[in-house]
């Protein structure tokens, strides 16, 4: 294990070295989060009928979808995207290490550095001045810590398959357009999985992505009971099986056929 | 002097050539932000399906403010890249030369580059526009199609000066202010809907500060025929969209200005 704990730890000093960057992923995100939440307000004071959120619950879903943003796998992790495009999966191979479990450990480091360091001045300012709430009661906090462990290992693992489909488009960036908004919109991040439409909830909970932001965010504010945690769990789980199992083996494929070129 | 557009032609000739050369690249991520932007659509849409309407605003309303705000981004966007390289070039020097040659710096830096995967954005927008026209029955006038128009390119004026002014500020801090994304991204967005939504602040700040509501929100008033507050005057919404213009012009003399500050990083 120690030569994954060393890139967790090497990448959370490098990140801490870009705090301008996280000053404007702050900024960026507080702006958007305000936007979102007047929207909000508006559709429920124009709506008399019950809905299946307050809105309340509302205003801490999408906060916490502003503070943990980097977890959600809508990116690629910069520094693979470069050894993929320069050759660099030459030096990655001489490695002593699993490649799959690199990339992976390279991508977990580098999410929660990330969110780590945005998230915590987001979340003390939209507690302060904006009406996000704490989780419902402890066990809603430590079941949503618990799950949010679960996202980011499912994040990963998605995020993974990005890096080993590089192998054949090298750019990628195309992949990443198309399935990050997807991603966005089916795990609640765009909106609150409660508000979509009932057919459209159907499809939701039969994929992947509520596991990511709707399944944690909910045991945060409260409108999921604690006791469904271990389904949940069970669920993220499972897909970040199958997310590795398919990205290990796309990955063989594809180290078979990768042709590293320069001088 | 005269053979600026031609010269332009040349320039981005040679930018559109070199995306070609990833063809399945750029395939895909224009067929990417044509989805990105529609699945944002979906994304309204679900809200007015799931609370109906919005401060007495409708779905195909609210579609035309958002077909005009996605039209008028995707050409600034498309048009302004060679201003978001431009903090590379400050960065290395290599600006030095732009001041050399004999066109304005303005010209150079824009004309480094056009980003046509943008198309996908204003394909969809236009798509809007297209749906919000037909779904309220807005006969195509020449005074509506004229008002549409004028207030798409004063939208395009103002988010290319906000980026001017974002790349201007490089002439100071050397790296790019990512921090300006909150005005060009978070306007773009917060334009979607009907200005009356927000805040008092945040509507300040998009009428008076950054115009956005001007080329947006006031001539939708006079495009969709909506009955008018008894403060706003009835020529309102047909010269708000020269604020975009007049928006332009400022940034284009902030950037004088900044160019004139302009001290070399060296070699």
């Amino acid at each position: 294990m120690t030569p994954y704990f060393a890139i967790l730890r090497a990448r959370f000093a490098a990140v801490l070295q870009y705090r301008a960057a996280a000053f404007a992923g702050f900024g960026t995100q507080l702006a958007f989060g305000l936007v979102l939440i007047y929207v909000y307000e508006a559709f429920y004071r124009s709506s008399r009928g019950p809905q299946p959120m307050a809105l309340g619950e509302v205003v801490t879903y999408i906060w916490l979808g502003q503070a943990l943003l980097s977890l959600l796998p809508w990116d690629t992790e910069p520094d693979v995207r470069a050894l993929i495009r320069d050759g660099g999966v030459a030096y990655e191979l001489l490695r002593p290490v699993d490649l799959y479990a690199l990339w992976y450990v390279r991508t977990v480091a580098w999410r929660l550095a990330r969110a780590a360091l945005r998230s915590t001045p987001l979340v003390i300012v939209a507690m302060v001045f904006f009406q996000m709430r704490p989780p419902a009661s402890l066990a809603a906090g430590l079941a949503w810590a618990a799950a949010t462990a679960g996202a980011v290992a499912l994040a990963c693992a998605m995020t993974s398959l990005y890096h080993v489909s590089m192998l054949w488009t090298v750019a990628g960036e195309g992949v990443t357009t198309i399935s990050a908004t997807l991603v966005l919109f089916l795990s609640g991040m765009m909106i609150p999985l409660p508000l979509l439409p009932a057919w459209v909830q159907r499809i939701t909970a039969a994929l992947p992505f509520r596991g990511l932001v709707d399944l944690p965010f909910r045991l945060y504010i409260g409108s999921i009971p604690t006791e469904r945690l271990a389904g949940i769990l069970l669920e993220q789980a499972g897909w970040t099986l199958a997310f590795v199992a398919l990205g290990r083996w796309l990955l063989n494929r594809g180290l078979r056929r990768v042709a590293v070129q320069g001088g | 002097m005269w053979d600026t557009p031609h010269l332009y032609g040349r320039y981005i000739g040679i930018s559109i050539r070199s995306q070609m050369q990833y063809r399945a690249s750029f395939v895909m991520q224009t067929i990417g932000h044509f989805l990105v932007t529609g699945i944002e659509f979906l994304a309204v849409w679900a809200l007015f399906a799931r609370f109906g309407q919005l401060k007495g605003w409708s779905l195909p309303e609210v579609a035309l403010l958002y077909g005009m705000a996605q039209v008028s981004f995707a050409i600034a966007d498309a048009v302004s890249r060679g201003y978001d390289l431009f903090g590379n070039l400050v960065k290395s020097g290599d600006f030095d030369r732009l001041l050399l040659r004999p066109r304005t710096t303005q010209f150079q830096v824009a004309a480094q580059e056009i980003t046509l995967k943008r198309i996908g954005r204003l394909t969809q927008g236009l798509a809007a526009l297209a749906w919000a026209a037909m779904a309220l029955r807005l006969p195509a006038t020449p005074e509506r199609v004229a008002l549409i128009g004028a207030a798409i390119v004063g939208g395009a004026c103002l988010f290319h000066g906000l980026v001017i002014l974002q790349a201007t500020a490089a002439f100071w801090t050397v790296e790019s202010l990512e921090i300006f994304n909150i005005l060009t991204y978070g306007g773009a967005t917060a334009a979607e809907y009907p200005l009356t939504i927000y805040h008092d602040w945040m509507r300040r700040l998009f009428t008076w500060i950054v115009p956005i509501a001007c080329v947006n929100y006031l001539p939708a008033y006079a495009i969709l025929g909506r009955p008018r507050p008894p403060e706003m005057p009835a020529a309102l919404p047909w010269l708000s969209p020269l604020m975009g213009l007049a928006f332009l012009l400022a940034a284009r003399q902030a950037w004088g200005f900044g160019v004139r500050h302009y001290r070399s990083t060296g070699s």
